[in-house]
């Protein structure tokens, strides 16, 4: 039977087992009229259809863990002596042959009478697998259906069992989150010392040159991987964007904190946080069709050459999209500073601007920096503003009128989803992956414990 | 004898120095509070402008492309250029891959007719000299609806030989001349169309033949780039649906009971805090990190397709995985331990009080975060193209084992297409039908809270 086909079995098996384990309970409830059942008639349901089915679908995960290796060791040791002496690289590659040719896919070249009666074997063998195991997952529900519905007596704690394996499920979810950080480092680790194989990480890190040439296999030039430049791009994007979203989003906050009137304020919260929202393709598309044309022809009315795609178009972009986590982040903030120091500051006879400037802010400033640097880790991180709207161009320069390029394009050009990660050029896009999560992790952590401390502060 | 103090009241007749400062920089100080007032007000006034800024924009390019022009044709389905066998039908004593065989035998002769002919012939009926510019002809309809006459045929053989009146997309190109997208002043040789076509065009719309109609391709085709003007958005909503369907499936459970663990359950220890924290970084890893995990683990090392949108959905599963925790468990926060207590002490076990009690409390919490975390992925562009995403697809996906794209990826494609005149408003409309998908959705989550929302 087909994988896909054994869990539908398994999940009807439970389905039926819960039906099972209750009437079972119902049962053995009426015969010992005189005891009490520990669990409700569910929870032994729960119970019968867990023994029937969790025990054959720890064997089906751990049969497709393995098999496949022992299905190819099997075949290989039945090879003609001088094909299985080959070295394990070569070995590889003719195991992949005979499970194309047993599979029904082409192979390159004629297939060769052996790789035939490999590829027989080799069917063969599934066959049986998949025969071993459906027999094998039959015995163990089966088994494990009628023991589970036995042992039902009024003094079962099914009710425990039950709980505990949905526990279990709990805890099993929350290890996602974890295994998803430990699957971003170690992949990116791995990639990435593959990569300073090729180049020297001193090159990387401190090169000045970005210039990766083309992937083309076997040719002796490695091209440029400096880092810098592309870092220098982030930088001035990133830069651009904060000069923007800073004021902004602080006066913004500022307004509807301490001044605006509350309906003012129910509305033009949720209307600005729209800005959040929005695909980052959409503002990619409005910074190259209407922010990069309409800075050109403002810079040529005022003698500037502005390129329509350069670092500025997407900084002032950019700045548009991280003004609400800006605003609403130093909202929460200023929101927090406690009433009685406004009216200390108050009572003395400042007025209200002066207040927020020498009281409300010094005491929030712990928080605002951290929501700053918050926004400026996704200035950072962000990609599709920057692909459509940066240029592209991963030249040294200080000109924010020019075209750049930064790591997130470089890594969505060099990584342009082709299978083929050995070579510097793709590899690349790891190395520059890691960086870049390296840095906004860092931002991270320090911006968090800004804001917890200071949250602590006033709590 | 002790001097008595000052008539206080002098005091105030002639204030001190200090007073006098005060008093005279008074009104400055208050034009100063009404800067910073202004200030204030003038960036949540620029702020709101910018949101305006950027729909009218988006909107004002994207609306004129659901219309599109399209000629209204009387097709003639000639047998003398329809020159095929009757469809097959399956007789009793044929094996099923036989008749399959003979099938695919009358599909190939079908695909052999000239079903432009069809289209030329009757454009000839209504433009005069048309048969001295046969090339300008052929090309004046898109060429996808050559496909649509065969498509229709298949359906039905009965159809040849009689007459139907059809509304036909034109040509991409004559949908930007007849919409003022290109300069009508230009010299010929920077037209696209020739000045054949163009007399053409314009006498038709004059004459209503050709007339602005909705475009029903934009929604109903796949990508195209041999017919330009009757590619569509069918293959990435598919796709997108997808992705949505998994990260429904596999984001939200997953996500509601990891928060369950970790706000009711989970000690509170060094190992739960490393949790908390991890949660929170993640929730901010730029996108694009998530992009290369997906390349390299996914596609890398479990061999998953490309392009697929299962991996789609697993990646952007594991990116909104945070947003749905953070979420539930500030829900669950905030239903009062009174709820908790009295379910235990009714002698209910924890998971009792939980699944049953905690649980039906916060499910418009849930549900709301659910939403905006759902939203969030469908915007999501930058991942989906390090896992292949932006590769040209020209169907609509089966399953989620095939490739496809997505809304976000097919605006990219078609904003980096070179026939920018037709695919500008052509991919404004596209990010129309996305945000009007993200705003339905935060709609909705805003209508949950609004109905459901308690305070305790």
């Amino acid at each position: 039977m087909s994988n896909f086909s054994l869990i539908v079995v398994l999940l009807v098996l439970l389905a039926l087992g819960y039906q099972l384990g209750m009437t079972r309970s119902r049962k053995v409830a009426t015969v010992n009229s005189d005891l009490r059942m520990h669990s409700r008639p569910h929870h032994y349901g729960m119970m019968v259809g867990l023994w029937a089915v969790l025990p054959a679908f720890l064997i089906l995960i751990l049969w497709l863990w393995l098999s496949p290796a022992v299905i190819n060791a099997m075949m290989v040791s039945h090879l003609p002596t001088e094909v299985s002496s080959l070295s394990t690289e070569q070995l590889r590659v003719v195991s992949q042959r005979i499970s194309n040719l047993a599979d029904n896919f082409g192979v390159v070249a004629d297939a060769e009478a052996w790789e035939l009666s490999a590829a027989d074997h080799l069917r063969q063998l599934k066959a049986n697998s998949a025969i071993m195991l459906t027999a094998l997952m039959a015995v163990i529900a089966a088994v494990g259906m009628l023991i589970s519905l036995l042992k039902i007596t009024p003094r079962l704690k099914a009710r425990h069992q039950v709980e505990r394996v949905v526990k279990g499920l709990l805890v099993l979810c929350s290890t996602v989150a974890i295994l998803t950080t430990i699957g971003i480092v170690l992949s990116m680790v791995g990639e990435t010392l593959k990569f300073f194989s090729y180049i020297p990480p001193t090159e990387f890190f401190f090169g000045t040159t970005w210039n990766p040439r083309f992937s083309t296999v076997g040719v002796g030039e490695q091209g440029d991987f400096g880092l810098v430049p592309l870092l220098a791009g982030t930088t001035m994007i990133a830069g651009i964007a904060m000069v923007v979203a800073i004021p902004l989003g602080l006066m913004v906050a500022v307004y509807l904190a301490e001044y605006a009137p509350v309906k003012l304020r129910n509305t033009a919260k949720p209307l600005i946080e729209v800005l959040a929202g929005i695909p980052t393709i959409v503002y990619g598309f409005f910074a190259l069709v209407t922010v990069g044309p309409f800075l050109r022809d403002l810079g040529a009315s005022i003698g500037l050459d502005i390129n329509a795609t350069s670092a500025l178009t997407a900084g002032v972009v950019m700045g548009i999209m991280i003004i609400p986590f800006i605003s609403s982040l130093s909202d929460d903030i200023i929101t927090q500073v406690p009433k009685s120091m406004r009216d200390g500051s108050l009572g003395l006879g400042a007025t209200k601007s002066e207040t927020i400037l020498k009281v409300v802010l010094p005491a929030a400033l712990p928080g605002i920096v951290g929501a700053v640097l918050l926004a400026a880790s996704r200035a950072i991180g962000e990609t599709m503003i920057v692909v459509l709207a940066a240029g592209n161009s991963p030249a040294l320069t200080a000109n924010p009128f020019e075209a750049v390029s930064t790591v997130t394009v470089t890594i969505v050009n060099q990584l342009t989803g082709d299978n083929d990660f050995s070579s510097p050029q793709s590899l690349v896009a790891f190395a520059l992956g890691l960086t870049l999560f390296v840095i906004t992790l860092l931002l991270n952590v320090v911006a968090l414990v800004i804001v917890r401390k200071y949250r602590e502060q006033y709590e | 004898m002790t001097i008595i103090a000052e008539n206080p009241i002098k005091a105030v007749a002639t204030p001190s120095l200090v007073q006098q400062k005060v008093i005279a920089s008074l009104s400055k100080r208050h034009r100063k509070e009404k800067l910073f007032r202004r200030l204030g007000l003038s960036a949540v006034l620029i702020s709101l402008g910018l949101v305006a800024v950027l729909f009218i924009n988006i909107f004002s390019r994207g609306v004129p492309a659901f219309w599109q022009s399209a000629i209204t044709l009387d097709i003639y389905f000639d047998p003398a250029i329809i020159k095929i066998p009757a469809k097959p039908e399956q007789q009793a004593e044929e094996s099923d891959n036989d008749f399959r065989q003979r099938y695919l035998a009358w599909q190939t002769d079908v695909g052999f007719v000239n079903f432009n002919r069809l289209i030329t012939d009757s454009l000839q009926t209504i433009l005069p000299d048309a048969s001295k510019h046969r090339r300008d002809l052929a090309r004046f309809v898109t060429s996808g609806e050559r496909f649509a006459l065969r498509d229709m045929v298949v359906a039905d053989p009965s159809i040849i030989g009689q007459r139907r009146t059809l509304h036909l997309l034109t040509d991409a190109n004559i949908d930007v001349w007849l919409k003022g997208n290109i300069d009508r002043s230009l010299p010929d040789e920077q037209q696209q169309l020739s000045p054949i076509t163009r007399q053409w065009a314009d006498k038709l719309s004059a004459d209503g033949i050709i007339q602005n109609r909705f475009s029903f391709a934009l929604f109903m085709n796949p990508d195209s780039r041999s017919s330009l003007a009757s590619a569509g958005l069918a293959g990435a909503f598919m796709g997108s649906f997808y992705m949505m369907l998994v990260v429904i499936l596999l984001a939200v459970p997953m996500g509601v009971a990891a928060a369950i663990y970790l706000e009711e359950f989970a000690p509170r220890n060094k190992i739960t805090d490393l949790v908390e924290v991890n949660i929170n970084n993640l929730a901010a890893v730029p996108s694009i990190v998530f992009g290369l995990l997906g390349a390299s683990v996914l596609i890398g090392w479990f061999n998953l397709p490309m392009s697929a949108p299962i991996v789609g959905g697993l990646v952007l599963s594991l990116m909104t995985l945070p947003t749905v925790i953070i979420a539930t468990r500030s829900t669950l926060k905030a239903i009062p331990p009174s709820i908790r207590q009295a379910a235990l002490g009714l002698g209910a076990s924890k998971m009792q009080a939980i699944f049953h009690h905690v649980l039906p409390l916060a499910i418009p919490g849930i549900l709301t975060g659910a939403i905006l975390g759902v939203a969030q992925a469908l915007g999501e562009t930058a991942p989906l193209l390090l896992i292949g995403m932006k590769s040209f697809v020209a169907s609509v996906p089966a399953s989620p084992f095939d490739q496809a794209s997505a809304l976000p990826v097919q605006i990219y494609l078609w904003q980096g297409n070179e026939l920018r005149n037709f695919f500008e408003a052509r991919t404004s409309a596209a990010i129309i039908v996305l945000l009007m998908m993200m705003i339905s959705l935060n709609g909705m989550a805003i209508w949950l809270r609004k109905k459901y929302e308690k305070r305790w």
